[in-house]
């Protein structure tokens, strides 16, 4: 059939177009901005809130990654100390991700890095009772910008008192 | 609700079997046909009939306006200017003055008549070949009149089938997420409307956030997720009776529901301890199923058209990639092995194809693969965008699209779109507030 034939050249061309332009777009180098990022994971604290004096509410991952970084794990260390004082203190963790995954696999994503969290919690010897796990993938954004840093401060878990 | 409310009375000629004019469905807009579509005659006395009831002046041309808009956005026909019509309606749908159409490049004809009969709407239409001089189809369909709008659907795909050869997908609707409210704070809610965009209504308040529906294959029911009452879960909901339930009793977070090809059951994902795995739910016996079994994430599913075979996407190569697997989650395959990370896999109705999202290089694009994962095709590119949903025959997708905001984190936005399988007629679906995760109907009548 000669319709089809022309069609998937056509179809060929478009492709190549696709890639080529794919292939020239600039790499998004994902830097450190300003101190406020080592890798892509976000070091700043302009987003962090205080769970008490000294106890920091949240912790960053690197893109795609649900690995806690040294400092994540000197929070959560934090966090155990603050839950151990506090016994009738139950916690919520919610994991997010940024806005540049599918929203489905985003969802499972923001589950997984909520999960190392209260897995770390756990190992300082915070119950598995007093933690819920809560994802909200990529609905829920702090920074509603559209450049590597934003996405660093979005990448994150939360540790929000239940009670 | 849909099916048995329009009636098709009678067929008044039967369809001619001599080969006319034929749309080449498979080659996009390249070369749309140039069509027709005369208003739709009516007597002064159906006129005001009409008018009492619909409040619209004249229930003709607003039958053949939606008839013109959906050959139109279809990619494939041109709808020629109605100023240039030198025939009166009333005497074109007697018999065309061929000549007179040919005259102004109509390569096709549309004529019919409405009358208002005993409270009902009565449409008869016909389509001619202009160059062959022939009737290639007439057809008649009695309803109340409320539903004159679907009549003007139900036309444009008797036409669309009659010059392609194949289903139309315009007698459908569109179920999506309804979006307001600043990026960090999205309030969300259900809502349908027509494939037009018309009839546009909500199903949920915004009080909770919900994402993901997707109508069952008779599409009186929806599947979505909800977190109401911050426990995000897969929900059921009848569309005609408003009645919600959840679906399951999993101890935490399902999410990404689908129906199977028959309705029976519902395919979602259950997260939990950091991983993310399949299951199914038979919606009769209640019966649950773990489909696959790994510690990674997977996500996503959707059943082939003959139910034997789920495609999924997983990250259990390290990054986010597309499976195939049998229904019962044996024989696992990666079928995606291109540049960058493959998301959201959609069988085809038609079964040939699987759609996807690919994320490379920053860009986002729509493409469609065969189901052995060769033959990769990218059908359009973006700053984001994702989620494709197939139209019912199979020829077009509709996903939604989300805008880079700009240094101050402002200028958001996402809304519905729609692209050929071609790669051509890419085209934004308007709603009234912004909208993302369509899902298509099947087709309300047949």
């Amino acid at each position: 059939m000669r319709l089809n034939k022309i069609l998937k050249n056509t179809l060929l061309v478009l492709t190549a177009c696709l890639v080529l332009s794919a292939c020239a777009t600039k790499k998004e180098v994902a830097t450190d901005i300003k101190g406020q990022m080592q890798g892509d994971v976000y070091t700043g604290t302009d987003t962090v809130e205080y769970l008490a004096d000294g106890v920091p509410d949240r912790v960053f991952f690197a893109t795609n990654e649900s690995i806690l970084t040294t400092a994540s794990r000197e929070t959560l260390r934090a966090q155990a100390a603050w839950l151990r004082k506090n016994p009738n203190i139950n916690v919520v963790l919610e994991g997010h991700a940024d806005e540049r995954g599918t929203r489905e696999y985003n969802l499972a994503l923001g589950e997984r890095r909520a999960n190392a969290a209260k897995d770390y919690l756990m190992t300082y010897g915070i119950s598995s009772d007093r933690i819920t796990v809560l994802s909200y993938g990529k609905e829920r954004p702090v920074d509603s910008g559209s450049n590597p840093l934003a996405w660093s401060k979005n990448r994150r878990s939360v540790t929000v008192k239940a009670n | 609700m849909t099916k048995k409310i329009l009636i098709l009375l009678f067929i008044l000629i039967p369809i001619n079997a001599n080969a006319l004019i034929e749309v080449d469905i498979t080659r996009g807009n390249l070369n749309p046909l140039p069509l027709a579509v005369s208003p739709l005659s009516i007597d002064e006395e159906s006129r005001k009939g009409f008018e009492k009831i619909l409040k619209k002046e004249n229930i003709g041309s607003e039958i053949s306006n939606i008839v013109e808009n959906n050959l139109r956005i279809s990619g494939l026909f041109n709808p020629l200017d109605k100023k240039a019509f030198l025939q009166a309606p009333d005497i074109a749908n007697l018999k065309p003055r061929f000549e007179d159409w040919n005259l102004i490049k109509a390569q096709a004809l549309i004529t019919g008549k409405v009358n208002y009969i005993d409270n009902k709407l009565r449409v008869e239409f016909r389509l001619w070949d202009v160059l062959a001089a022939k009737e290639m189809m007439a057809l008649a369909f009695t309803t109340v009149p409320n539903n004159w709008r679907r009549v003007g659907h139900i036309i444009s795909d008797k036409v669309y089938e009659r010059l392609t050869g194949e289903k139309g997908y315009f007698d459908t609707r569109i179920i999506y997420v309804s979006e307001e409210g600043p990026k960090t704070q999205r309030i969300k809610k259900l809502a349908i409307m027509d494939q037009d965009g018309a009839n546009n209504k909500f199903l949920t308040l915004g009080n909770e956030l919900v994402l993901t529906p997707r109508f069952n294959p008779a599409s009186q029911m929806v599947t979505y997720l909800s977190y109401f009452k911050n426990m995000p879960r897969v929900y059921l909901l009848d569309i005609e009776t408003g009645t919600q339930e959840v679906v399951g009793d999993f101890p935490g977070m399902t999410f990404a529901p689908r129906f199977s090809p028959d309705g029976k059951k519902i395919i979602m994902s259950f997260a939990k301890d950091g991983k993310s795995d399949i299951y199914t739910m038979d919606l009769e016996n209640r019966i649950v199923e773990k489909i696959t079994n790994h510690p990674s994430i997977d996500t996503s599913p959707s059943y082939s058209p003959d139910g034997k075979y789920i495609t999924f996407n997983s990250d259990r190569s390290g990054y986010q990639q597309i499976y195939v697997m049998n229904n019962d989650g044996s024989d696992v395959k990666r079928i995606s092995f291109g540049n960058g990370l493959y998301g959201t896999p959609v069988w085809s109705p038609r079964g040939d194809l699987i759609a996807f999202t690919k994320l490379h290089k920053g860009k986002f694009y729509i493409g469609v693969m065969r189901t052995d994962g060769s033959g990769e095709r990218l059908l359009t590119e973006n700053y984001y965008q994702e989620a494709p949903s197939w139209s019912p025959n199979g020829r077009v997708l509709i996903f939604y699209r989300e805008t880079k905001t700009n240094s101050k984190g402002e200028g958001f936005s996402a809304k519905l779109w729609s692209i050929d399988l071609t790669g051509y007629n890419e085209r934004q679906i308007k709603t009234p507030t912004d909208a993302s995760d369509p899902s298509w109907s099947s087709l309300l009548s047949n």
